[in-house]
């Protein structure tokens, strides 16, 4: 036997794998590629603060003209007109109504289809009624705000709650925005609280019907309560997505802002506001597109602390089961 | 030494002859010392063993008594576990592969590894026998093919799949994915074949196909198998080895070891009184 | 005990209403946009762009948008996306920065779009006001032009939209390579193989499936995005095709063009349908037409990848 050299004494020391050059140079570019979400969000911080809190580049940022007092307590929302006024309550008035009635609407018909799904479905009706509340998520939110519109207004609302009941409903009103939006989170809160029943322990679903409870017995009061807080979880997001909604609430609550809470009026939101301000406007130092980055600044905190809290809960939760 | 009697030691699989004298054979594998932790968990105690080139070496012993972890130490693959350390001589051919200039991506193709469960590639037979090559380099056509060719006759897998090379390696039953994964192995050209609990998912006649594909290769590789079945350890080894709680509590010729240890331990756990 | 029946019983029944009446919503959307657009579905609908008279408009412009501005997403999200996926699955290791990543990975996708909008607004359309007027970069010896900033153009859109669906593709990417036994991974390494060799040859092309329906379905959430659009400054009232392309064959047979077009202005389907929409009563059939156009792509996409799904689903069976 010839005696064998081992060939595995070359340079380039390792613990991992090959320490070749181009190696590292793959992991350095991976790297970057994952720095680029961190660089997003640093970003988006970066240009809320430049426009809404205090500006590098020379012009003069929002709250660097208008005083925060101003912001939170006046209590018009009015900065095109000649006497501007920076009050934001307004804005959050109708954000909050949409966001509300959305909930309203999303949260007991995306449970009770989940309920349904994860508890009684069988597996041929679940394969088509996921896929069917796929579709409701898929569909764009402009198309959302066109139904609402054209549809919920005149053919739902309208006939409901003016012919029969008196009320006065505008072309342009709060409860089509909410309804439209309610539809357009009700997949998201009924995969999410879903998947939280699903990973409620077989053995706890077992003891209740052992111990001769109804199907009832063992979703409503076993299976629910054990999944709260991840359900809470999940009414959070959707709650936080409907802050966030544009185009829908854009094209079917209007652009009146006022504070009250008759949802059959028209009200500005938050976001409609964003939309309203920098449309046409090319004057991208002026007071008004200014005051829509203070409005968008408003936003991204209240929808990353509504996220931030959700997924605590949610980790908690998971912690708890897994 | 005890007044027990011990049972009889099986016949040996075809091709390796456990009376065969090693000593004119170099040593391929020799540990001196070596100490090995998980974190600050120390598994291995200063394992010191030697293995002969083309011998069949086979490590026995109770779960979690470092057997596989002293097996994986051998193809580094521990180093893929974070907070692993390991101290003391590991030599290959005479080479410390701890060394700070070792390539561990050639030292993997000098020294192959079998795992308990089959893993092919969800590739064809043909691309997960040409895997190895391929990634070292190897293009040319009719050299793989013919590559191909002798790693699955070696590994007695050549008959079941020729007319079908192109065919997912899924398709395949247990058994003859083991088989698929040592003409795999194979491919690399290896010296040194590592064997964890090979046949230990199988049915028993594809249990014994593995053990006769031992005693083939045997004459051309060096294969270390670590084994909880003492039955094929002695059946398939020329000289075995008994862990016992990350310690080498004996390293003898098989047939010794089975009719007539030196430990007490080892005598306790060949007869059965625990593990 | 029979009312304890009855309350489960009528329990069912709503929570079978409930899930119902959601298809319910979706068949009356369909079919009320249908109702609607039936009169404008005309071969010219597709050849016109925008106009003034409800009888004479058109969707090409919003096409050919919606073309150059997703082609030009998916060329920068998606390498990116990826990329970051395989370096958080494959290669980092728990460290503070490792958890850093993941974190903010989640906050971002929980972003609203229109927020992505102003970031793209400054960032992209204006950068910071940085170029006072504006400059322009000769390239190529003149063949390439571009202007900095940005301004509105398919670009900075496109980037936009990169940044706003780059979430997503890592998260389904992530997910797709988590699938991928971990003895797949050991196997390779076994036999010699480095990091990259193993994720190269066996990792990504077992994940690919599960990667490109996630790629799938993150363009069809960009094709119908529309907030930050109108932040970066895609034009409602659009005439242009970006580049001045306006057929197949000149996509295919002048090149000038295909390098001038990412830096024009332009239109995109949800833009032009926002703009009908908000052009009052007489278009409002032109917009439910438009509505049915993009309901029709994203069915397309959407189509595909249940398809690539089911395929990947019958074929590797771990």
């Amino acid at each position: 036997m010839k005696p064998s050299v081992p060939a595995f004494l070359r340079k380039g020391r390792t613990r991992k794998g090959s320490d070749k050059p181009h190696e590292k140079a793959i992991g350095f570019l991976l790297l970057l590629c994952a720095l680029v979400s961190v660089g997003t969000t640093i970003s988006i911080i970066l240009v809320l603060v430049n426009d809404g809190i205090f500006n590098f580049v020379g012009e003069k940022a929002f709250f660097q003209q208008v005083s925060l007092k101003q912001f939170l307590f006046d209590s018009k929302w009015l900065p095109d007109s000649p006497e501007p006024r920076f009050g934001i309550w307004p804005l959050v008035n109708g954000t909050f109504m949409v966001s509300g009635i959305a909930c309203m609407i999303g949260v007991p018909l995306g449970l009770c289809s989940a309920v349904y799904l994860s508890e009684y479905a069988g597996p041929a009706e679940r394969s088509v009624l996921k896929p069917v509340l796929e579709l409701l998520a898929g569909v764009p939110t402009v198309v959302y705000g066109y139904f609402g519109l054209v549809f919920v207004t005149p053919y739902v609302l309208k006939p409901l709650f003016e012919t029969l009941l008196g009320f006065e409903v505008d072309t342009f009103n709060v409860a089509s925005g909410g309804i439209v939006v309610g539809i357009m989170v009700t997949p998201m809160v009924a995969s999410m609280s879903e998947d939280v029943l699903r990973s409620v322990p077989r053995s706890l679903r077992d003891a209740s019907y052992a111990l001769g409870g109804t199907q009832f017995d063992v979703s409503m009061r076993v299976v629910v309560p054990a999944a709260l807080s991840g359900i809470l979880a999940s009414v959070l997001l959707a709650f936080a997505r409907a802050i966030g909604e544009t185009m829908a609430v854009t094209i079917a609550c209007g652009t009146f802002r006022r504070i009250g809470v008759n949802p059959f009026e028209s009200m500005q939101t938050m976001t409609g506001f964003i939309v309203d301000a920098s449309f046409g406007e090319d004057d991208a130092q002026g007071i008004v597109v200014k005051s829509a980055f203070a409005v968008a600044l408003s936003l991204f905190l209240i929808t990353l602390t509504i996220n931030v809290i959700s997924q605590m809960i949610l980790r908690r939760y998971r912690e708890v089961y897994e | 030494m005890s007044s027990e009697s011990i049972s009889n030691v099986p016949p040996s699989v075809k091709g390796v002859d456990r009376d065969k004298d090693m000593s004119s054979h170099p040593i391929n594998v020799e540990s001196k010392g070596v100490n090995f932790w998980y974190g600050d968990n120390q598994v291995l105690f200063d394992v010191s063993l030697q293995v002969p080139e083309r011998s069949v070496t086979a490590f026995i012993g109770p779960s979690g008594c470092g057997k596989s972890t002293f097996l994986r130490c051998l193809n580094r693959m521990n180093d893929l576990i974070e907070g692993t350390r390991i101290t003391g001589e590991l030599q290959i051919e005479g080479q410390d592969i701890n060394a700070k200039d070792v390539d561990v991506v050639l030292l993997r193709k000098h020294v192959g590894m079998v795992f308990q469960k089959s893993t092919p590639f969800p590739k064809s037979i043909f691309d997960n026998v040409a895997y190895g090559p391929r990634i070292a380099g190897q293009r040319n056509r009719a050299y793989l093919a013919d590559l191909v060719e002798s790693c699955l006759r070696q590994a007695a897998l050549w008959d079941e799949v020729k007319d079908r090379l192109q065919d997912s390696a899924m398709a395949l039953s247990g058994g003859q994915q083991q088989r698929l994964c040592i003409a795999r192995t194979l491919a690399t050209k290896p010296k040194i074949i590592l064997m964890d609990e090979p046949a230990s998912a199988l049915d028993p006649a594809s249990t014994s196909r593995i053990e006769d594909l031992i005693g083939e290769l045997c004459n051309e590789y060096t294969i270390i198998i670590v084994t909880h079945n003492m039955q094929q350890a002695s059946r398939v080894s020329h000289q075995t080895a008994f862990f016992f709680e990350g310690k080498l509590i004996e390293l003898a010729r098989t047939t010794q070891i089975f009719t007539n240890p030196k430990q007490k331990q080892t005598e306790d756990y060949i007869t059965g009184r625990f593990g | 005990m029979r009312r304890r029946l009855l309350l489960s019983s009528s329990f069912r029944l709503i929570c079978r209403v409930a899930v119902y009446s959601a298809i319910l919503v979706l068949v009356t959307l369909l079919s009320v946009v249908l109702w609607l657009a039936m009169e404008r579905l005309t071969l010219q609908f597709f050849q016109r762009g925008f106009s003034l008279i409800p009888d004479r408009a058109g969707i090409k412009a919003g096409i050919w948008g919606s073309f150059w501005l997703i082609s030009l997403t998916a060329i920068f999200s998606l390498p990116v996306g990826i990329g970051a996926a395989v370096y958080l699955e494959e290669y980092a290791s728990d460290t503070r920065l490792t958890r850093l990543i993941k974190v903010n990975l989640s906050n971002l996708a929980g972003v609203p779009s229109i927020v992505y909008g102003m970031l793209g607004l400054t960032v992209f359309v204006r950068m910071f006001g940085m170029f006072g007027r504006g400059i322009q970069l000769n390239l190529l010896s003149g063949w390439l032009v571009v202007p900095l900033p940005f301004g509105k153009s398919v670009i900075a859109g496109a980037l936009t939209m990169s940044l706003l669906i780059l979430p997503v593709v890592i998260i389904t990417t992530q997910e797709a390579l988590r699938a991928v036994p971990g003895t797949i991974r050991t196997a390779s390494l076994a036999l010699g193989a480095t990091r990259w060799q193993t994720i190269w040859s066996q990792i990504l092309p077992a994940s690919l499936p599960g990667i490109t329906t996630g790629a799938i379905l993150a363009i069809s959430r960009a094709i119908g995005e529309t907030a930050p659009l109108i932040m970066v400054g895609a034009v409602t009232y659009c005439r242009i095709c970006p580049g001045g392309i306006e057929s197949v064959q000149t996509l295919l047979t002048d090149p000038q063009r295909v390098l001038a077009a990412p830096f024009d202005k332009y239109t995109a389907m949800p833009i032009s349908i926002y703009g009908w929409i908000t052009s009052g009563p007489p278009f409002m059939s032109v917009a439910a037409a438009g509505i049915v156009v993009l309901l029709f792509v994203l069915t397309c996409f959407n189509g595909i990848a249940v398809y690539i799904r089911q395929r990947a689903r019958n074929k590797l069976k771990w």
